[in-house]
């Protein structure tokens, strides 16, 4: 069901902390995204292993960005919104680009892609199996990723 | 900015490069001008020594997907070798190792290179 903007705002006002970064669209920034995250998901007590996992998720989803929504137009900007509670660590990349067709989304056959020498093409797999919950939501011109990770 | 190099050196005929850094979607193309080069030169004996590489995303695993077919369709073979756990995690993950010569070190791929089993 897609998330309207306002509950983007309201899950933020509900989370106990909040941060945000905003980064032009380039994979100039990537390292500065998985650092921001990567501070933030130490902070929560997450386990090496999981920050590990939060920072590839985040790098896959603001990449997917980059060059499907934005097509590498780096005057268009990336946001990245991070959340926690007691609970949960989440992770949401909002832009304004080209909406990502989740629906249309098969699991990439790794061997097949490697016959026909195709690159890439499995970053939201790789988010699937990183993360523990991921949405996908698009309302008013918004795409939003949201990946959530539970404290064990 | 993500730090990134590649380092070249010869053992023999084989051709091992040496992956410094963070290998993300804003450094993979220097690992493919990297491979490109040695294909170029009609070199496909190739040992990527992983020892220093501290991250990967999917893009870096991409350039390993384009080009593994043409190197082994040529005789050559790409074998990754000592690679810490957090990035071996990654190449896990998406089954690469039923797919790659992953081994634990640059000496084993020599030596693979020269007694193929």
């Amino acid at each position: 069901m897609p998330l309207r903007n306002s509950q983007i705002h309201l899950d933020l006002v509900k989370s106990t902390n909040t941060q945000n970064l905003s980064v032009p669209a380039s994979t100039a920034y990537l390292s500065a995204v998985r650092d921001f995250v990567g501070t933030y998901a130490s902070d929560f007590g997450f386990k090496d292993s999981d920050i590990d996992a939060i920072r590839l998720a985040v790098d896959e989803a603001c990449t997917n960005v980059i060059k499907h929504a934005y097509d590498y137009d780096d005057t268009r900007h990336v946001m990245v919104y991070v959340g926690m509670n007691n609970s949960q660590f989440w992770v949401s990349i909002v832009d304004q680009g080209k909406a990502f067709d989740y629906e249309m989304y098969t699991e990439p056959d790794i061997k097949e892609r490697i016959k026909l020498k195709k690159r890439g093409g499995v970053g939201v797999y790789l988010i699937r199996q990183l993360m523990d919950e991921v949405i996908y939501s698009h309302a008013d011109g918004q795409n939003e990723i949201r990946m959530i990770k539970q404290k064990l | 900015m993500s730090s990134f190099s590649v380092t070249h050196k010869q053992i023999e005929h084989l051709d091992v490069l040496e992956l410094n850094g963070e290998l993300d979607a804003h450094t993979a193309a220097q690992l493919e001008e990297s491979l490109q080069n040695l294909l170029n030169k009609n070199k496909h004996h190739i040992i990527v020594n992983c020892t220093r590489l501290e991250y990967i995303s999917s893009a870096g695993l991409g350039v390993f997907m384009a080009y593994i077919e043409d190197v082994r369709g040529l005789g050559g073979d790409i074998k990754l070798t000592n690679m810490n756990p957090r990035v071996y995690n990654v190449f896990d993950l998406l089954g690469f190792p039923t797919l790659y010569d992953i081994m634990d070190d640059e000496s084993d791929a020599v030596a693979q290179f020269a007694n193929p089993s």
